[in-house]
């Protein structure tokens, strides 16, 4: 059997959800025409929802009038009840979600994606006939077994890995990374033994090929996760990301959907480019990074030789002087003002100083926080307009004439040896010229702690440096206090 | 459509991921995360198909339950980007 014949409006209609989702991406080019770029998304995947609803299910006609008979309404309504009980549980999470939790909600919504398609690939593969990938001997169509084996495979990979980088990003499970004796080898051989099973899969139709199939996929994106650490999350994020577009493509080319195959290329490349941006803002490539271990290896060797160096404690009152004296400021957020919740009382200490004549901005590196733009979500949050934010290499000119540069939360990215020293883990990732700043001021819990490359901060030691010792939002909340004297 | 044509649309459109996506500015790239979640689950088109079919229980249990899991990212994942984008407020707006 040919794949199911579709009236030529639906084609249309397919086509026009692909490119209202290209013109949804579009959008975010700008804040300004983000939102209604989010619209033509919403109004694409209604088209395509509406479309398959009144062509394929459940009311298949080829009448221009659908007639509907009891077995018919029985599926649609059952149909209805679950995008219904879909659309409360994703309202209601939507709405509750704290800004800070943003990387596991995405890495949660990801492994929906990612287990949605190695089910409706087993579908299809219990009903060949209803997808229209069956030969007129009754076997199905070798090059649907392809896709749909694949479609599997990425799926069931995306599903697995988010659940882990959800239990990573939420807490549930040490960010440190777990490394197994011979992963490497191990990942390898899984990964092969899926493509040679793919491939067998064309030959031979049998249960038992897709379930191992799927068995294997589950088992080797739990693998292959499980030795990233914390700070790897970025790329990690970006790349399930990018696999549950590789999924939807696959699934689009078994049903011949343009729908699927625009959005699943859309998708896959989005995913693949940020995980690109930030491997290069880390200065890692991204085989280094899938193999695992960062960290871990980094704390290992940066815990040697380590001398007490003299470094100078300020209060928040000194700090507030400080500030209030100074012309340009430039914060620089990181992953534990989010820890701290102290996004809102930053934004209040900036409105203070700017009423005092003071220039604000805000300095964000590519990989601050546990996803791509994280910390520009909690600012925005936070009500700090987009055009007091900045990206690195837009202000990396600015500190020759800044003042204070304010680090909360930060470290890494600020780590100067990143540029000189050669042994160091994360050398060569681009980093803050805070060195050059008038005053330093790092927030900080304690000196113990080191960043999560687990290497010491040459800034701590510098002159012109004042560390704050205290939780983030504690010590921004004494700062305000002590500027409003 | 032959497999050509198929394969000539998603080589097309990767091309013009490629380039849309790089387009979009570095503060917007966690609602983009969201976005391209919630347009990955047009895959609930492939799920209405699995469960609206007659004729193969199983089939069509594993389709609704797909429909469930793809309605959560459609609703929740275009529901938490309308959210992020509307904190996004420019200086001169106040």
């Amino acid at each position: 059997m040919e794949h199911a014949i579709l009236p030529p409006w639906a084609l249309f209609a397919y086509l026009a959800s692909g490119v209202l989702f290209i013109l949804a991406l579009r959008g975010l080019s700008s804040p300004a025409t983000s939102r209604s770029g989010n619209r033509y998304g919403m109004v694409g995947m209604g088209l395509a929802v509406g479309t398959t609803m009144l062509t394929q299910a459940p009311i298949p006609t080829g009448d221009w009038w659908p007639r509907p008979g009891p077995e018919d309404l029985v599926i649609l309504a059952r149909i209805l009840a679950a995008i219904a009980v879909g659309a409360v549980i994703g309202l209601s999470t939507a709405r509750k979600i704290q800004m800070t939790a943003m990387p596991q909600l995405v890495a949660a919504f990801h492994s929906l994606v990612g287990l949605a398609a190695v089910l409706v690939g087993l579908a299809a593969y219990l009903n060949p006939h209803a997808f229209g990938i069956l030969l007129p001997s009754g076997a199905i169509n070798p090059d649907s077994r392809i896709e749909m084996g694949l479609g599997i495979a990425i799926g069931a990979i995306t599903f697995s890995g988010s659940v882990i980088a959800f239990l990573k990003l939420n807490g549930n499970m040490s960010g440190s990374p777990i490394l197994l004796p011979g992963r490497h080898v191990i990942n390898l051989g899984t990964l092969l033994a899926i493509l040679g099973l793919v491939a067998w899969f064309t030959q031979d139709e049998s249960l038992w090929v897709i379930a191992v199939i799927t068995a294997l996929s589950f088992i080797i994106g739990f693998l292959l996760i499980v030795p990233i650490g914390g700070a790897d999350m970025p790329v990690v994020v970006s790349m399930l990301n990018s696999y549950s577009g590789w999924a939807a493509a696959a699934m689009g080319f078994t049903l011949h959907n343009t729908a699927m195959i625009i959005t699943g290329a859309l998708v896959g490349s989005s995913g693949a480019i940020l995980s690109y941006i930030m491997c290069k803002a880390m200065n890692r490539s991204f085989l280094s990074v899938i193999a695992g271990g960062f960290g871990a290896e980094a704390a290992a060797g940066g815990g040697g030789a380590k001398e007490q160096r003299p470094w100078k404690r300020g209060s928040a009152e000194d700090a507030a002087f400080l500030l209030k004296e100074a012309e340009n400021v430039i914060i620089i957020p990181g992953y534990g003002m989010a820890v701290a919740q102290a996004q809102h009382v930053l934004r209040e200490m900036g409105d203070v100083l700017k009423k005092e004549g003071v220039n604000v901005k805000y300095a964000i590196h590519p990989v601050a926080g546990r996803m791509p733009g994280h910390m520009n979500v909690l600012l925005a949050e936070a009500n700090v307009p987009y055009d007091e934010v900045f990206e690195l290499e837009d202000i990396q000119g600015e500190f020759s004439q800044c003042d204070v540069a304010f680090i909360i939360g930060a470290n890494d990215v600020v780590n100067p040896a990143a540029k000189t020293d050669k042994s160091s883990p994360i050398y060569g990732m681009p980093v803050f010229d805070v060195d050059k700043a008038k005053t330093i001021m790092f927030i900080k819990r304690s000196m113990g702690g080191v960043g999560y490359a687990g290497v010491d901060n040459d800034v701590f030691y510098m002159d012109q440096t004042m560390m704050l010792l205290a939780d983030a939002k504690k010590m921004v909340e004494d700062i305000v206090k002590a500027l409003a004297h | 459509m032959d497999f050509i044509s198929i394969l000539s649309i998603f080589v097309l459109a990767c091309f013009v991921g490629y380039y849309v996506v790089w387009s979009v500015t570095p503060a917007l790239h966690t609602p983009l995360m969201a976005v391209t979640n919630a347009i990955s689950s047009v895959i609930i088109v492939g799920a209405l198909v699995a469960g609206a079919a007659k004729g193969a229980a199983a089939s069509s249990a594993l389709g609704l339950v797909a429909i469930t899991l793809a309605s959560i990212n459609i609703f929740g994942g275009f529901a938490v980007t309308a959210r992020m984008l509307a904190m996004y407020k420019s200086k001169k707006k106040g």
